[in-house]
């Protein structure tokens, strides 16, 4: 995208009918370090990238628990995500002390979009800096959405947003299908897959991983690491005799990594280009 | 002085027998203020439904009320329906002030308006009306302006029974059997004696018309002009009105003043 007359101000129009700033600030979304989210009927995943700023310093919290039945994994400016991780808080905690029944999360996610779309309309406001993946249950089941800075939402089987998505897309596309009917074990696997492929080569350690569940029966918590490690061992120790899997993998990850999406080579080759703000 | 001339009103207008002096002395020195501020509060209820009955049985909830409303103690209005459907999965019945129980139905109706607008699969069950009631009970009495009504709830969702009871200041529980008022007292003895788990419709009704025998011939504000509502998996259904049958045939009535202390 190149600057232009009309990418000012939130409250202008281009000719073609664009607002500049909100697509900018869905360029923030992906310059953020990766999350991930997929669901079966009965519980979601959501897990995504530690991305420390230095090796002195600790990774930045990306998923939040809203409620025992809600989660979010955030990509972007994480202080955004901050914000209204407060803001779906307190919308659940509200609704339960007035009903003492948890918030069915397909009308969280619409609060939440309807907060993010008066900030593009008002002048004197900016776009959220980040996108939302919220994973949680109401009465029809699981549910996975995606909440933009425009103000949309949409609601998906699997999805990936943050730097070097597209791998992980790539890998949720193949294998999305299944996910319905998949057991709480194969969709933790497939998550965990599914962050190795934005790693793009890099050893996948449960150090550089946060992984969280929540299902019917199971409220939202994180895996610790010994878990997410062992499953780790499931397919990285013996990659040569896990034929079915390893090699696939392995095939999978090497094309992935040949052509990297535009996202994913922008903000690989110069992390040092990620505004500061964004971990 | 205005204070004195409300706490006099409120003594001898209509001798309504659950009658409250609520007057609450405000110290700023302004009379004229009082009376004003004090009116705007409910002080007493005007016209009251008496008690509601209701039991959960084997297919759901059964309700019971009877359609008087009282005017102090003018039994003035006899078609009065103090059980009315909330959504698909809940009944609301109530006692006391009849205004109130009007108004609390048409926050209801707002309510439920909302939540059929979401358009999105989940509704509102009866549980989460029930502590809705309750938080708009609670906060009404903290502003010690409340709404003169006991509430029953009632309702099925996902095969689920559920039954529960708000009172005016703001207490709230659930429980297997419910009643309000005078039921509290005649009703629930019978119930807890007689009340089991999976009785079927027409052992309930008879349960619940047992009730309401004994609270007509007890209770002065009871009417004998009953419906009974139920409340199942598949929706709500209140039954036309109808009449007890009833015996005043025993000695004891026909001479009640025979054998007793001091007669002759």
């Amino acid at each position: 995208m190149f600057r232009n007359q009309y990418d000012t101000d939130v409250t202008t129009w281009s000719p073609t009918g664009r607002l500049f700033q909100v697509e900018y600030a869905m360029e923030a979304v992906k310059q953020g370090s990766a999350a991930i989210g997929l669901r079966s009927r009965s519980h979601v995943v959501l897990a995504c990238v530690n991305k420390a700023q230095s090796e002195l310093s600790s990774h930045q919290r990306k998923i939040f628990k809203v409620d025992d039945h809600i989660g979010v994994a955030i990509a972007g400016l994480t202080a955004d995500g901050r914000v209204l991780s407060r803001y779906m808080r307190s919308e659940s905690i509200n609704h339960s002390f007035t009903y003492e029944s948890p918030l069915p999360v397909g009308r969280l996610v619409v609060h939440l979009a309807d907060k993010a779309q008066v900030c593009t309309q008002r002048s004197w406001k900016r776009p959220y800096g980040v996108g939302l993946l919220v994973g949680g249950l109401d009465e029809s089941g699981a549910h996975l959405y995606y909440n933009c800075p425009s103000g949309n939402y949409f609601e998906y089987q699997a999805f990936a947003i943050g730097s070097r998505s597209q791998a992980a897309k790539t890998y949720l596309e193949r294998r999305f299908e299944s996910f319905g009917d998949s057991s709480r074990e194969d969709l933790i696997k497939d998550a965990i897959l599914a962050v190795r492929e934005t790693l793009q080569g890099e050893t996948l350690k449960s150090s550089l991983c946060t992984v969280s569940i929540l299902g019917v029966d199971e409220p939202f918590h994180f895996l610790d690491q010994e878990a997410i490690q062992k499953v780790i061992d499931t397919f990285e120790k013996v990659p040569e005799e896990d034929e079915g899997e390893g090699e696939a993998d392995e095939g999978e990850a090497e094309a992935a990594a040949a052509a990297p999406a535009e996202q994913g080579g922008g903000a690989g080759a110069g992390d040092q280009d990620v505004a500061p703000m964004e971990m | 002085r205005e204070e004195t001339s409300d706490r006099e009103r409120g003594r001898g207008a209509i001798g309504v027998s659950e009658k409250m002096t609520f007057t609450i002395p405000i110290e700023n020195g302004n009379g004229v203020k009082n009376a004003e501020a004090d009116s705007q509060r409910t002080l007493y209820p005007y016209v009251t439904g008496t008690s509601v009955v209701a039991i959960k049985y084997k297919d759901g909830i059964l309700m019971a009320s009877d359609m008087g409303g009282s005017y102090g103690s003018t039994l003035r209005y006899k078609n009065i329906e103090r059980m009315k459907a909330i959504g698909k999965h809940s009944l609301l019945g109530a006692s006391g002030e009849i205004s109130d129980f009007q108004e609390i139905l048409r926050y209801l109706d707002e309510l439920m308006l909302n939540d059929n607008m979401w358009d999105d699969g989940n509704s509102l069950g009866p549980k989460e009306v029930h502590n809705y009631l309750t938080r708009v009970m609670y906060n009404r009495r903290n502003k010690f302006n409340p709404l003169w009504n006991t509430l029953v709830l009632g309702g099925v969702k996902n095969g689920e029974k559920y039954l529960g009871m708000v009172s005016m200041i703001g207490v709230s529980f659930e429980d297997n059997h419910v009643a309000t008022g005078f039921g509290n007292h005649l009703a629930r003895p019978i119930l807890r004696d007689e009340w089991r788990e999976d009785l079927s419709f027409e052992e309930g009704v008879k349960l619940l018309e047992k009730c309401m025998r004994v609270l007509l011939y007890r209770d002065r504000s009871a009417i004998n002009k009953l419906q009974i509502a139920k409340m199942t998996e598949e929706g709500v259904t209140v039954s036309e009105p109808y009449s007890l049958k009833t015996f005043w045939d025993f000695k004891a009535f026909t001479n009640p003043t025979v054998g007793a202390e001091g007669s002759w």
